[in-house]
């Protein structure tokens, strides 16, 4: 190996902005981080530039908006396959940030060194649900319209100050062409920009604790993370391949399926079923269930109150870097998971003729008795669970890996439900 | 040891004080920050939204009773019920907003969104909604039936004193 010339190529300077010269060769392999992180920046440039097209021609006010949609998908030169990318690159963000998360998550990333980094995490994830979510309104067709009335009503229901919030987010009491202008600006403007930022750090962090984590014993004592290689080429050519196939993946997605566009948004006839994005069919599906004060502002809070909380949950050992800290680790993750699958399924079943008959407890409150009560049910579950993963030998991150994975795997299965088994009136039906 | 020794002792509690003033300064100005945003982004409650105004819904004979028509232009219902007292009912679910449609074999208002269900009292006849259905008022001057869109009462329940009769 020639020794590096001084001064690298134009490209290699640009990428050892964000990479190190030398990388682990044990951080090569793809199934250490399965590239979710990379695949993730991949699909925000797709947007940036699919969106800089879609602002072309898309016009931001209730009267125009459906029909500038419109015309783009039946008129603009290769304007539907620029919506469809833009659409399914925004979905998969969705999903690819999800995947990432738990790829941090499951090898210990998000533990001290990388805690603070992690937080940065939760806020980008934060954001990439409010992009996606900004942009269901935009076309403003029924899909949108409902979706959105049903997402800013939940904040009605946030103690005190629930009447201020939902008329902050609206723009008025009900959603409008304010809500259009608001969405619009946050849309385009300062999610994605927040999300620019933070993303530069979010970067720099993983570079400054001296990349990914790697599984515990890569190296030797001399040299601990095992030998190095140059960045430039073996770890950018992989970056680069990886990047070709999720654009490829989006491309092929968007000249097989058309993004949806329904009629006109109509304030006077809600569809029928009217759901919401898929991201948000979990929480749609809980609302069912519960009492709104619980099911709209408790959970939700108590679900990114738990993801912040990890870190500290998971006490002070450091993270082995393996899948799952270890195969026992893995085991007790899986048998929560199935746990969490048949109760979660055998409730939503069993809640069907209850929620319609005569109030079971009677004698409490609604709020507690459809709210409260069941929130506790779970927070005891999820205990229980950790429990016996101590017991049986699991470490304190291995018992807390098993409890969030059984709250996981319930709000996964609350997903499938919402997505595939609400029919007319969203009663329970086949697929 | 060359820094001057004289400065140090009475420092620790003065920066410690400062230090928390600014903090305390800091978080000061976030919430008036917040608040001035919030503020300017949620409008006054000014009655004028959509369908706002006098919505004349007909002759009183046009409405027999036991009987449920809907004013999609107006978003609501104008109940008469079996006793020949009027109820205008808001279309819009109190659990989160949806419109809620008629279904005249079941006699129930089922929102398409959480499977709330509601009588056509307004009444919840299941959960999750908590409330009853809103009210608009009802005016019946010389034999017209009038609704007041423009203002919405909300309720917890139904109760007999809503009802207008002639
Ligand atoms: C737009 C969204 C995001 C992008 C583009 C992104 C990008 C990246 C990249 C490129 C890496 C390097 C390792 C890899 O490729 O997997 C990384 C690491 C990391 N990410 Fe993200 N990320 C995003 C969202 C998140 C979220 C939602 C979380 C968790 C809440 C998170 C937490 C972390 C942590 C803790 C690391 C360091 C993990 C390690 O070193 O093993 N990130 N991210
Ligand atoms: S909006 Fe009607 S049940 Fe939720």
């Amino acid at each position: 190996m020639p020794e590096p010339s001084r001064k690298p190529s134009g490209f290699a300077n640009l990428v050892l902005h964000l990479h190190p010269k030398l990388v682990p060769a044990a951080a090569l392999p793809l199934p250490l981080t399965f590239g979710l992180g990379g695949a993730s920046a991949v699909l925000f440039l797709v947007l940036a530039v699919t969106g800089a097209l879609l602002l072309v021609v898309y016009g931001p006010s209730p009267e125009r908006a459906h029909g500038t949609v419109a015309r783009l998908v039946d008129e603009i030169p290769f304007g539907a396959l620029v919506r469809n990318a833009h659409h399914w690159a925004a979905n998969g963000l969705v999903l690819v940030c999800g995947l990432h998360l738990l790829r941090v998550f499951y090898r210990g990333g998000h533990l001290p060194p990388r805690k603070g980094n992690w937080f940065v995490g939760v806020a980008l994830l934060l954001l990439v649900v409010g992009c996606a979510f900004t942009g269901y309104l935009l076309p403003w067709d029924q899909l949108a319209f409902w979706a959105v009335t049903i997402a800013t009503g939940m904040l009605e229901y946030v103690p005190l100050a629930g009447d201020v919030l939902l008329r902050a987010a609206r723009g008025g009491a009900e959603v409008g062409p304010a809500t259009l202008a608001r969405f619009f600006v946050l849309h385009v403007a300062i999610l994605p920009v927040a999300l620019l930022l933070l993303l530069a750090f979010h970067f720099w962090l993983v570079r400054k604790v001296g990349g990914v984590i790697l599984p515990a014993g890569a190296g030797d004592r001399a040299a601990p993370r095992g030998p190095l290689v140059p960045t430039s080429p073996d770890l950018t050519q992989r970056e680069g391949a990886a990047a070709l196939v999720v654009l490829a993946a989006v491309m092929l997605l968007a000249a097989l399926w058309n993004a949806p566009l329904l009629a006109q948004a109509n304030p006077g006839l809600s569809p029928n079923p009217a759901k919401a994005p898929w991201y948000f069919m979990g929480l749609q599906e809980l609302l069912v269930h519960l009492h709104p004060a619980s099911g709209a502002v408790a959970a939700p809070l108590l679900g990114l109150g738990m993801l912040l909380a990890l870190p500290a949950l998971s006490g002070a050992e450091p993270p082995t870097g393996r899948w799952f800290g270890s195969p026992r680790g893995a085991r007790h993750a899986l048998v929560a998971a199935l746990l969490a699958a048949a109760l979660t399924f055998a409730a939503v079943l069993a809640n069907e003729p209850l929620r319609r008959g005569k109030p079971w407890l009677p004698a409490l409150p609604p709020a507690v008795r459809n709210g409260v009560l069941p929130l506790a049910v779970l927070a005891l579950v999820l205990g229980l669970v950790s429990w016996l993963s101590r017991r049986r030998g699991g470490t304190r991150q291995e018992a807390v890996q098993a409890a969030f994975t059984f709250a996981l795997a319930s709000f996964a299965v609350l997903t499938l439900v919402g997505v595939f088994l609400r029919g007319p009136g969203m009663a329970l039906v086949l697929p | 040891m060359t820094a001057p020794p004289a400065i140090e002792p009475a420092a620790p509690a003065r920066r410690d004080f400062l230090g928390k003033l600014g903090t305390g300064l800091g978080i000061l100005a976030a919430a008036e920050l917040l608040a001035v945003v919030v503020a300017y982004l949620a409008p006054g409650k000014g009655g004028a939204g959509r369908g706002a105004g006098l919505v004349v819904a007909g002759p009183v004979g046009e409405f027999t009773p036991a009987s449920v028509r809907a004013f999609p232009g107006g978003q609501f219902y104008l109940v008469r019920l079996a006793d020949g007292g009027f109820l205008a009912l808001s279309s819009r679910c109190t659990h989160l907003g949806c419109t809620v449609p008629w279904n005249e074999e079941q006699r129930t208002f089922p929102c398409p969104c959480h499977a709330s269900t509601f009588d056509e009292k307004g009444d919840v006849l299941s959960p999750p909604a908590t409330r009853a259905l809103d009210l608009f008022p009802v005016v019946i001057e010389g034999g017209i039936v009038k609704v007041d869109t423009s203002r919405r009462i909300s309720r917890a329940r139904f109760e007999p004193g809503q009802v207008v009769h002639l």
